[in-house]
């Protein structure tokens, strides 16, 4: 209990420390989490409105594909991204092994069955008669699936809110492929593993606080916006 | 009689080889009101969908305004018919925005005409209301505002104001026949209630098993029916 006490102050005297690897590290874990959740947001939410929108025989197996993508382990991730940017690997031209790159591509694969899927689950949830309703009104095309993912949204912005959640807390994946490199590929939750490993359980727990408290500003922020929906 | 807005020729809907709709033949003329009933699984709504251009004929034509539609029809012409459903389906957001909605689908602003169309159908104190905390008889008189508001040439009600107590069936009644009479609106109704018909439509056709049975006027269809199935129905004596 006094560890934890201690590591909850330990953590309000880091963040007001100004200690430039404290910030360097928030900073990269922010970086790699918000470019992962971007560019899977980016193919994931389309790709969910056309599997709800669509009536294709193969959905089915699609969904259970993604479905099963939704509980992936992130090492089992980290391992196939490993083996793919390694030397040896089909992508090992690109040299992203333990940089940066590296761990938003695996952070990628990790959110975009969370994203597609529950999308895809929240389009579904939409009322059909709503389609024919506003085609009745005039709606070409487009704007029927416009009008479509404009009810979702609150789904929408869940599944993004489950993604952000999902990757922000990983460590499997980004350990294994970014390697926990001081200065370089370093983020919160690989840097909480190091500090345990080393005994330095304040500081891991200060780190912790600091993680919880960036994935609650993170979600209030998203809830926000999900009121305002 | 004015000129035929709407000639049904031997249309036939089918789904999964059942037959819906087989309608050897209809006119829908400018400018009326004119009711369809029938009980419950008789093809009357199918019918208005097919009116609407939101199904396609399995065979047969619709001619409408002197054009034979088949195949793709352009949206210039699919934005001169709306249906306002028997069970309103209202966007997340407030009645005016609902209201405005397919003003804003032609690119047009939401002006004034959403206020005085929101205050015909006597919601002005609601306007920036939720529309999902209406109550069934409000949600209804958005989802006939947002009909009107477009200024539609021909309007489909389906089954408008089933499940509606008299106070809202009143009214709903008296904008569709202002609707009409002020601005010519071809208006078709669909309706299993004959003494709705009969307050508002001049023609009335009964459909039984998808078939249009009968059509004539109203004092003829409802005092000396030639058919004894529409005999039947309109004595409420038929068994479906």
């Amino acid at each position: 209990m006094d560890e934890l006490t201690r590591g909850f102050f330990q953590a309000i005297q880091l963040i007001f420390s100004a200690d430039p690897a404290l910030y360097e590290i928030i900073f990269l874990s922010l970086r790699v989490t918000g470019l992962a959740l971007l560019v899977s947001t980016a193919i994931g939410v389309p790709v969910g409105a056309a599997l709800g929108l669509s009536n294709i025989r193969a959905r089915g197996f699609i969904t259970a594909l993604l479905y099963t993508g939704m509980g992936l382990p992130p090492v089992v991730v980290g391992l196939f991204v490993y083996l793919m940017l390694s030397r040896s690997g089909p992508f090992g031209v690109f040299g992203w092994l333990f940089t940066p790159s590296a761990m938003i591509v695996a952070q990628i694969i990790i959110a975009f069955p969370l994203v597609s899927g529950l999308t895809m689950a929240a389009v579904q949830g939409v009322d059909p008669a709503l389609r024919l309703q506003v085609r009745s009104l005039g709606a070409t095309r487009a704007q029927e699936v416009w009008a479509v993912l404009r009810e979702a949204r609150l789904g929408v912005i869940a599944a993004i809110v489950a993604a952000f959640g999902g990757i922000i807390s990983e460590v499997g994946a980004v350990m294994l492929v970014g390697g926990n490199i001081e200065g370089k590929t370093r983020v919160l939750t690989t840097a909480i593993v190091l500090n345990t490993r080393t005994g330095e359980f304040s500081l891991a727990i200060a780190l912790g606080v600091i993680l919880l408290a960036l994935a609650f500003l993170a979600n209030v922020a998203m809830l926000r916006l999900q009121g305002k929906s | 009689m004015s000129a035929p807005i709407y000639r049904v020729e031997n249309l036939r809907k089918e789904y999964e080889r059942r037959v819906v709709v087989d309608v050897e033949q209809l006119e829908i003329y400018a400018g009326e009101i004119f009711a369809v009933v029938g009980p419950s699984g008789a093809g009357k709504s199918t019918l208005l969908r097919l009116l609407n251009f939101l199904e396609t004929p399995t065979y047969g034509q619709i001619v409408y305004r002197d054009r034979v539609l088949d195949g793709h029809i352009p949206i210039e012409t699919r934005r001169q018919v709306t249906t306002v459903f028997q069970r309103p389906v209202l966007l997340r957001a407030g009645v005016r925005d609902n209201v405005a909605y397919g003003l804003g689908l032609r690119g047009q602003r939401a002006d004034g005409r959403v206020d005085e169309i929101i205050a015909q159908v006597g919601l002005q104190a609601l306007t920036y209301a939720s529309a999902h905390k209406l109550s069934g008889g409000e949600m209804q008189r958005v989802a006939l505002a947002r009909a009107l508001v477009i200024e539609p040439r021909v309007l489909l009600l389906d089954e408008p104001t089933a499940n509606l107590d008299p106070y809202n069936v009143g009214l709903i009644e008296e904008i569709v026949r202002e609707q009409n009479r002020a601005r010519g609106t071809t208006i078709v109704l669909v309706t299993h209630n004959v003494f709705q018909a009969k307050r508002l439509a001049p023609r009335v056709g009964l459909m039984l098993n998808g078939r249009v049975i009968e059509v004539g006027n109203t004092q003829q269809f409802f005092d000396a029916p030639h058919d004894p199935r529409t005999a039947a129905f309109v004595r409420g004596e038929m068994v479906y």
